[in-house]
């Protein structure tokens, strides 16, 4: 059970997650969680705090591993077996909760140490700059709404900006699947409606796992909705059928 | 070429270049002015100027790791100590049958521990290529192994810190030993000759000192060099978010590996040239309050400058100077009076203050946010 990128695809979807758990001392924090995402799919996961989002998050991108259960991308390759830098060199982004970017740099350099070029110490201490950096560079700050900062430091942006940088980032990396965890948290309205558009944007050609609490937001999305419970699935579907689901309401609503 | 502020020299480097090729001319010709003439400079001045220099070495060593990577080392003291060692085994090998036991294969140290023969450890350091070649490696591969081990299981911050300390301290008790072969707690010295000069002759010293202030101009460029590169942008990034830089897929312990070697082997070139100059190395040299003066240096000196560490080296080594002259009991009051000033007032170190005071002296109305980054560039 060693699929390797060559072998044959054993699903048709892009991520492909089976029964995965994973318990801290003791506490479970995912039980049996299935999930599958479609190439060029938008979902968006939503769940009370402690449902296991930014585990589920944790798991893919490689920080932690499951103690049971299957994680697959791209139809074979096995996630679990790789670590972060692995599984950032197949094309699989994050964005944290925080917003994390580099805060001594600029808007630039950020975006440029993001970019998909060569990533040895070889490469970037005496290698070439990719031939494109700088349309690449032009056409993210645009996309972001951030031309007019590209020579701020990251640090002097507002939280906001630093959400929609934190995207930039995401994008030059050109990743085929990206993870987008709580990116409206802390956004005023204007913001918030500003991101739900950039988003859309970006899952025309990628797809997009975003986890979000905001209600207003995920409407705006206009998405198939994956509501966890108690680390797994309680609920899958249009986010009006998801809302209407008994025990959805139950969950969010207390008992 | 991206921002401004990555011009491969500015302002700072080039006055920075500009003293210490001016020094390495004017020193020795002042040196070597007749001892009566007005401006003659005394030896011991130039020797106690080229100590400075090796220390300026050695902090922009450090500055290179923790300035930049945010790698906190509190054993930089070691690597300048190996490569100060590797230095003196070649001055010792140079004293030949003139040693007071006159033995002609052994160094003294050895005759009088009854030792009948070189022990491998000293095979080859005759040879000055070969020494040299030491000094670059010795140090270089225990960063290697040493950061190997540590990137690896990803020890970061003061645990990090903790284990260099540790590093210095074990290696400290080491060479205190005498069997191990090094002198003991005497260490090495009485040394005659480099390269066939007397190591005492005026002369000697003043090249020495100018041979200081090159290494430390050409440290200096490649010091540059890197944190101008791509490489450098991706040290500040691990500086400031390491998880951050391992999910957009950069091997951060590959980083790291790389400029902790750099680093040591800068550090181990300013121990090789400190030798000669100050006439002695012993295990003290080890001590860890050495390598945590050399932090201490590099915050007086502004961190993340370059030329700010070999600054604050020089400053704080004159105040030692001057202190252990007139009021020697009071030094370490008077450096732990510093570290405190310096971090309540002078957060970014005496460098970063200047440029910050010349800042609002530029643009007296600009409002602080606007005002900062145009100094960061």
């Amino acid at each position: 059970m060693t699929p390797t990128e060559s072998a044959p695809a054993l699903t048709s979807s892009l991520l492909y997650l089976d029964g995965v758990c994973v318990s801290f001392d003791g506490y479970k924090a995912l039980r049996g969680l299935s999930l599958t995402l479609a190439p060029g799919e938008m979902r968006a996961i939503i769940g009370p705090n402690g449902a296991g989002k930014t585990t589920m998050m944790d798991i893919i991108t490689g920080k932690t591993k499951p103690d049971e259960g299957e994680v697959l991308f791209a139809g074979s390759t096995d996630l679990t077996k790789l670590d972060e830098v692995a599984i950032a060199e197949l094309g699989i982004g994050r964005k944290f909760q925080k917003p994390t970017v580099f805060e001594s740099h600029t808007v630039e350099d950020n975006l440029l140490l993001a970019l998909k070029a060569p990533r040895s110490t070889w490469a970037t201490l005496f290698g070439k700059p990719v031939a494109d950096q700088r349309a690449r560079i032009e056409r993210i700050l645009e996309t972001t709404r951030l031309q007019d900062f590209r020579l701020k430091r990251a640090a002097d942006l507002s939280h906001g900006q630093k959400q929609w940088l934190e995207i930039g980032m995401l994008l030059a990396q050109d990743p085929k699947l990206l993870l987008v965890d709580e990116p409206v948290a802390g956004m005023t309205d204007a913001e918030t409606a500003q991101t739900a558009i950039l988003l859309r944007e970006i899952a025309k050609d990628h797809s997009v796992v975003v986890v979000e609490h905001d209600m207003t937001f995920v409407r705006d999305l206009g998405v198939k909705v994956t509501v966890l419970h108690e680390g797994a699935v309680l609920a899958e579907g249009p986010l009006d059928v998801v809302s209407a689901d008994p025990r959805v309401i139950e969950v969010y609503l207390g008992r | 070429m991206f921002t401004a502020g990555n011009r491969f020299l500015d302002a700072r480097g080039i006055v920075f270049l500009v003293v210490l090729i001016g020094a390495a001319i004017v020193v020795p010709a002042l040196a070597l002015l007749p001892k009566n003439a007005a401006l003659h400079m005394p030896t011991y001045l130039v020797a106690l100027f080229g100590k400075y220099l090796c220390f300026a070495l050695l902090a922009l060593a450090l500055d290179l790791v923790w300035g930049y990577c945010g790698v906190l080392s509190l054993g930089h003291g070691a690597f300048f100590a190996l490569g100060g060692y590797a230095m003196g085994m070649y001055l010792m090998r140079q004293i030949g049958s003139r040693g007071v036991y006159a033995n002609p294969n052994l160094p003294d140290f050895m005759v009088f521990l009854n030792w009948k023969e070189l022990p491998w450890t000293w095979w080859g350091f005759s040879a000055f290529s070969y020494a040299m070649l030491m000094v670059l490696l010795i140090p270089g591969l225990l960063a290697f192994c040493f950061g190997w081990f540590a990137f690896r299981s990803r020890v970061t911050g003061v645990y990090l810190s903790i284990i260099t300390q540790a590093m210095t301290y074990a290696l400290l008790l080491a060479f205190f030993r005498n069997d191990m072969g090094f002198g003991g707690n005497n260490g090495l010295t009485d040394f005659k000759d480099i390269l066939g000069f007397n190591v005492q002759a005026d002369a000697t010293r003043a090249v020495l000192f100018s041979i200081s202030a090159i290494m430390l101009a050409l440290a200096y460029l490649m010091a540059r060099g890197i944190v101008v590169s791509k490489f450098g942008k991706v040290l500040i990034a691990i500086r400031d978010a390491e998880s951050r830089t391992r999910f957009i897929g950069y091997r951060v312990e590959n980083y790291k590996l790389l400029v902790f070697v750099v680093s040591a082997m800068m550090a181990g070139v300013a121990g090789a040239l400190y030798v000669p100059q100050v006439g002695i190395i012993n295990p003290g040299e080890f001590s860890p309050a050495n390598s945590i003066e050399a932090v201490i240096w590099v915050a007086v000196g502004g961190r993340g400058t370059l030329v700010g560490a070999a600054l604050g080296a020089v400053v704080v080594n004159f105040a030692k100077t001057w202190f252990t002259g007139a009021l020697p009991e009071f030094w370490l009051f008077a450096l732990g009076l510093i570290f405190i000033l310096v971090t309540l007032f002078l957060p970014k170190g005496i460098l970063g203050a200047c440029g910050e005071w010349m800042g609002k002296w530029r643009k007296p109305s600009a409002p602080r946010g606007n005002g900062e980054p145009a100094i960061a560039e």
